[in-house]
Order: C-alpha cells, then structure tokens, then sequence
C-alpha cells in the first residue's frame, strides 16, 4: 500500500485492485440488485391487487370463516374466524409431527439396531423395508395408505376390537378417559416420582464416582415413581372412567374418533422417516470403532453395559445432528396431508385463501410458521447435541 | 521309573481334522446365522412367519390371480389384480398429454440423456473429454426437443404430463440449480458479510419451508409478483421454485465438498499468483465438485420423488395421471393396482441411482485404503 500512497482523488483502477474496496463496491452493486427486484417486485404486486380488487393486510384473520374442520383439538366451528381456523390447522400440524416423531424413532432405532443382528433373515428383511421404504415417494405412501384405511367397513358393519375399539371407513372409534375429582393430585405426584427418582439417579451416580458403590437406581427410581401415585389412586377410589363407546343405528355414541387421515398420514410418515433413522443409527452405531467394544469386554463389562455405558453414548454423538434433520423433514412432509383431506396448517391456510384470497398473507404465514419451527427445533437440537459433546471429557 | 510326559513332545504332529460337522457347510451356516441362542431363534421364526403371511398372498394377488387382459375392469374377472388398463393407459402414464405423433421426441431426448450423463458419472471414459461439451449442450437440446420450434412442432407445456413431467421438472431443477447452488455456497463462505448474510438467509428460507408451500407460491403468488401483460407457463413456474429450493439443498451439498478440499490447495493456488475466481475455479471446485457428486446424486433422488407433490397444484404427473384413471368408470377403484405400479416404477429408478451414489461414495473415500 505503501508505494501507491500518493492518492490524489478517486481512481477506478487502484480502486478495483484493492480487495477491500472491491468487495464493498461488489456488495454494494449485489444491495442495489436486490433492491430493484424487490422494488419490480413490489409495483408490480401493487398494480396486481388493485387491479383485483384487493386489500393487503392481516385484517381478514377476525373475519368469519365459514368452513368447518373434521378434527379440532381446540373450540371451534364454521363460525368461528379465520385466525382460529388458522389456529386449528396450526395443532392438527403439530399433533401428527409430534405423534409422527415418537413414532419415526422407535421404528428407526428398532430397525436399525435389528438391521445390524446376527440374524441373516432378520436382517435381509429389515434392509428390503427399509430400501423399499426410501426409494418411494412419501406422496404415494400416504395415498397408499389412506386408501387402504378407507377400504375398511362401513360405520354399520364396523369391525370391533373386544367391544372397545371399532373400526371403519371414517375412522377408528376409540374410549375416551374420563377424569374424575382428584385424579389431578395422582398426576401431580407422578410428577414429583419423576423428579425424585431424577434425584435418586444422579445421588447414586454422584455416589458411585465417590466410593464405587453400585445402586440399583433404576428399579428403585420405578418404584419412587409408580408406587405412591397407584396408592394415590386407590385412595381417592380410582377416579379414572373410560367413556366407551356405544353402537346406535347409523353411528357411534361416546368415545372419540381417530379420522382415518390422521392415522394414514401418521403411519406413513412414521415407516417413511424410520426407514431413513434407521440408516442413521446403523451409521452411527458402526462409527463407534470396534477397539472401543474390545477394551469394555477387556475390562469385564457385560455385552448390554458396554452397550448401553460405551456404545450408545459415542454412537448418540453421530446420530442426532443428522436426527434432527429427519424431524423436521418430518414435519415439513406432514403438509402433504393436503392430498388426502387431513386438514393441517398448509390445507387449513389452503381453504382460507381461496375463500379470503389473501394469498400473501397467507403464504406469508406459512413461511414464518414453518421457519420458526425449523430454527426452534433446530436450535433445541444444536443445545442437546452441545449437551452430548461435552460428556467426552 | 520314568514319568508320564504331561504334554506330547513337540515333534509329534497332530493330524489335521475338518471342524465339527455343526460348524460347517449349510448346517454350520444355519445355526450361525438363523438359529445362534434363543432370541435369534424367535427372530427367525417370527420372520418366517411374516414372509408365509405375506409372499403368498402377495403374489397370488399380482400374478397368478390377475387379469391382464380387457378393455375395462368389468374383464377383470379374477380375485387378483386387474391389469387390463396397462395396456391402454401406459402411453399416458408415460408421456401425459404429450402429442401422439411426436412422442419420438421424448424418447429421443432421453436416450441422449446417457451420452451426456456418461462423462459426468464416469470419468474414466475414453472421449469423456470431448463429450462433456455434449453435457453442456444437452439442456438446450433437451427444451429444443421437448418444446419445439425450428422446424418441429411447437408442443404447450400444459401437454406435459406423465412420468415425463416428473423426470422433467425433476432433472431441469437438479442441472439448474447446480450453478446457483454452487454462488450459494461460494457465498456462504465468502468473507463479504452482505453476500454471505444473503446467502446464509436464502439457503435457511428455503430448506426451512416445506415444497408444497413454495408450489403455492409458484401457482399462486408469481403471476402477482411478476408485470400483468407478462405471462409464465405453470410449468415453467414450478420449475423456477424447484430450482430456487434444490438450489438451497445443493449449496450444502457443495459447501460440504468445499469444506472437504484441504487449505493447502487454497493456499498452493495464492502462492501461484491466482486470484479468487481462478482459485475456486481451476483449483478448488473441481475437488469439491467431484466429491459432492453422491450428495448431488442423493439429492437428485429427494427432488425426484417430491415432484410428485405437484399434484397438488393440479398438475398432471404420473400419480395424478393414475388418479384420474381410477377415477373413470372403466377402471373405478383400481388404486391398489395404480399405486403399486406407480411405486415399483418409483422404486426402479431411484433405487438404482441411490446404488450407483453407494458405489461412488466407496470409489472416493479413500480413508479405508
């Protein structure tokens, strides 16, 4: 810089050969880029809506909605708003993401786990699920299984599972719980089980490191959760009822209905996302190196302690970044739930802006739902994934 | 008195002996891998169980059952499947609403998809050198085929349909989105903190947001964005947002890649006098880029299969196309049948492509040898 001191006024030459100055004018000209399109952008939705007749705003969300919803988990009907609707659409996405994920892991990790067993039929089967599973347009799984659930018998002729559980063409009927005075305090006290028996563990943890002591935690921590609340509850004379449901002539009485949507989408995102979990924790359980299994063996602990205190938590390191992804992928898949009538976040805003024709707003909304629940569960993810790490050393 | 040796003296040699029958040929076999303790035992006859459930019922149902012959379900007289509607539809499945003369032209372009894919996949090619310029070639061949005009009939985007569509919107999105993707992850790691910030936020947005909302956008919100006296294909609109969201997916395919290439390379290139552009391009993207290919490939598979979701802004895909079949009176409530075939033909094509990514992923990783 030294030799080119003499600066006397602006040169574009010595400028371009800077690096700092190119790289603000080249940001500089990629903001002005930028902001041209979003101005074309802007005039021209500008001139769009007027020519349509529309409003921009979020004012319609107070307006009436006019539509009802076959599955709402809070108070709702056609004449509530479009907010509401929006509201509705909102939990019916997270009720089958989060039953999806419990769901999607068991059936991950148990094929995983059995893709590596001894067993060569075992084993074999467990790969054609899981190539089969993947290869498959998760679109097409869900149809397939939605129309599968619908070919069931109709309401009248509805299949019963010990007079309980009944099964037809709209869904599957099921008892519903009834909770009675009291049943509040044996919910409370599971609760505290919960956190004493965490106590316990980590005193008997804390006490083994100190002296060598083995404790049976876990059996005791069971006991420090299950036992009082099961007192509890005979105590206050079981204030738990099941409402089961009844037959009548065209329909059911009692109970509540599982649409067959909710189970078809859940079932088929559950075995499509296990599918990919269980490559994850095929990956992540061969990671772990085999000297690793040698040394705990070496050192007298038996195949399920090495398992469980070697094995699980090095593989766990591997496993849960890309898990993460499956999960959210997962969510994002349930708004596929459009294509068989599972009225979710994406088909709720669908209706609401053919009806409003607020499509801005609407895709708006939709933009920042899912966003926020990716970086949420992404940033949850990344705070447990720092959790983890830390216990290597 | 002389003692008994405790041990034989070292010159007398044991003869050889073949391992214990249990252990070897199809016994040996069995009991280490179907019938090793008691779990493995249940695991095997449970699996055995399954496959007895299964095989035969599914078989039974799609051969020896079926019908494959007919001009409408009513010909179906078997307890199977019915396959009588392959025969008339599968022109259909195949092409949409592809002109019928002209659908040499289809074939055609992706029969020229080998020449131009085979440099690319492998390297080792002879000629793969004068070939890549075909590679470069090939997507305007591809439209010019497709779409027509100099000559051939012009054919309206709202004609495609089909597996055509899939593979069409499937591939345009992948091969265009290989240069965006590729400024995306270049931007991510640039050290301009506006284009990285740009980038960072363009590549979150987009993997952020399920497929099916920016299919809205494409359907619903572009005519708004774009001037009213100018009007986009819903075609070439869906593929403009599948480029935008498989480019968000390949930049962190690249950008992996990037990541893999060791500094030094970046370094030994300075030290030579290269600027920026020259680096990244005669050095570190031809690394990188050839590491990514299996992400790339991998990636391919996922765009493949969600163009299916274009149905539900009412486009005629190939599952769409078997919706409206079971629609028709002639084949009411064939779905089972529809969507098996549909899946199989899904599973073919993606199954393969995930295998040839395993092989190339075992050709590059060269940390095991």
């Amino acid at each position: 810089m030294s030799s080119v001191s003499d600066a006397s006024g602006f040169r574009l030459g010595r400028a371009l050969s800077d690096e700092r100055a190119r790289s603000a004018i080249f940001q500089l000209l990629v903001v002005l880029g930028l902001a041209l399109l979003v101005a074309f952008i802007v005039f021209n939705t500008i001139a769009n809506l007027q020519a349509r007749g529309l409003q921009p705003g979020f004012g319609f969300l107070s307006d009436p909605a006019f539509f009802d919803i076959n599955q709402n988990l809070i108070q709702y009907d056609s004449q509530s708003t479009f907010g509401r609707a929006l509201l509705v659409g909102l939990l019916n996405t997270l009720l089958v993401s989060a039953l999806g994920i419990i769901a999607a892991t068991v059936i991950g990790f148990v094929a995983g786990v059995l893709r590596l067993s001894n067993n060569w039929l075992v084993s074999r089967m467990i790969t054609v699920y899981v190539e089969f599973t993947r290869n498959v347009p998760v679109l097409l799984q869900i149809i397939f299984w939605w129309s599968i659930l619908t070919t069931l018998p109709r309401v009248r002729d509805s299949l019963s599972i010990g007079g309980t559980i009944f099964l037809n063409n709209r869904g599957f009927r099921m008892p519903a719980p009834i909770f009675e005075d009291g049943f509040a305090w044996v919910i409370v006290l599971l609760l505290l089980g919960i956190v004493a028996a965490f106590a316990l563990s980590r005193w008997a943890r804390d006490r083994q490191m100190a002296t060598g002591q083995t404790f049976p935690s876990f059996w005791v921590g069971l006991g420090v959760i299950v036992v009082p609340a099961v007192l509890l509850y005979l105590i206050l004379g079981q204030p738990l009822d099941w409402d089961i449901p009844e037959r009548t002539r065209f329909n059911f009485r009692g109970g509540f209905n599982v649409t067959p949507e909710l189970v078809a989408l859940w079932w088929a995102l559950s075995t499509y996302t296990g599918a990919f979990i269980s490559e994850i924790v095929r990956a992540g359980i061969l990671s772990v190196s085999k000297g690793q299994t040698e040394a705990a063996h070496s050192l007298g602990l038996r195949p399920n302690l090495t398992m469980r205190k070697i094995i699980i938590p090095q593989a766990l390191r591997v496993i849960i970044p890309p898990l993460t992804s499956q999960y959210l992928n997962l969510t994002k898949n349930s708004s596929l739930a459009i294509a068989i009538g599972y009225q979710d976040f994406v088909s709720i805003g669908n209706t609401t802006l053919n009806q409003s024709g607020q499509a801005i707003e609407v895709v708006a909304l939709w933009m920042v739902v899912y966003l926020s629940l990716s970086l949420g569960t992404s940033a949850f993810m990344n705070w447990y994934n720092r959790h983890i790490a830390l216990v290597e050393r | 008195m002389t003692a008994q040796p405790f041990f034989r003296q070292p010159n007398e040699m044991v003869a050889e002996r073949p391992p214990p029958a249990a252990t070897r040929g199809v016994v040996g076999w069995l009991r280490a891998n179907l019938f090793s303790g008691w779990l493995n035992t249940v695991l095997t006859l449970a699996g055995l169980y399954v496959l007895w459930l299964f095989i035969p019922s599914v078989l039974d149902w799609a051969f020896f059952n079926a019908d494959f012959a007919g001009d409408d379900r009513f010909a179906c007289t078997g307890s199977g499947a019915c396959w009588a509607w392959l025969d008339q539809r599968i022109t259909q499945f195949l092409y949409g609403f592809y002109p019928d003369g002209q659908t040499w032209r289809v074939n055609l372009a992706l029969i020229l998809l080998i020449p131009a894919l085979a440099p690319i996949l492998f390297d080792k090619l002879p000629g793969a050198s004068r070939l890549r310029w075909f590679s470069l070639a090939y997507p305007v061949v591809a439209t010019l085929l497709l779409i027509g005009g100099f000559g051939l009939e012009e054919v309206p985007t709202d004609k495609f349909g089909g597996f055509m569509l899939n593979v069409t919107v499937g591939l345009a999105g992948i091969v265009l989105s290989l240069p965006v993707g590729i400024l995306l992850a270049l931007g991510r790691r640039s050290r301009m903190p506006i284009v990285r910030t740009l980038s960072v936020a363009f590549i979150e947005v987009f993997r952020g947001v399920p497929l099916i909302t920016l299919l809205f956008v494409a359907a619903i919100l572009l005519p708004i964005f774009l001037p009213s006296n100018f009007s986009l294909d819903l075609v070439i609109r869906v593929i403009v947002v599948v480029t935008a969201f498989a480019s968000a997916y390949m930049a962190e395919v690249i950008r992996g890649g990037l990541q893999a290439v060791p500094r030094g390379q970046y370094e030994a290139a300075q030290a030579l006098g290269l600027g920026y552009w020259r680096t990244m391009g005669l050095i570190v993207l031809p690394q990188a880029l050839k590491i990514s290919i299996p992400g790339i490939v991998n990636t391919f598979i996922g765009l493949f299969k969600d163009t299916t979701l274009v149905i539900v802004i009412g486009l005629f895909d190939i599952l769409n196309i078997g919706r409206t079949m079971i629609a028709n009176p002639d084949w009411l409530g064939l779905a089972t049948e529809m969507q098996v075939f549909i899946s199989v033909f899904f599973f073919v094509v993606c199954f393969s492509m995930s295998r040839y990514s395993i092989y190339l992923e075992r050709r590059l990783d060269t940390t095991k040898r």
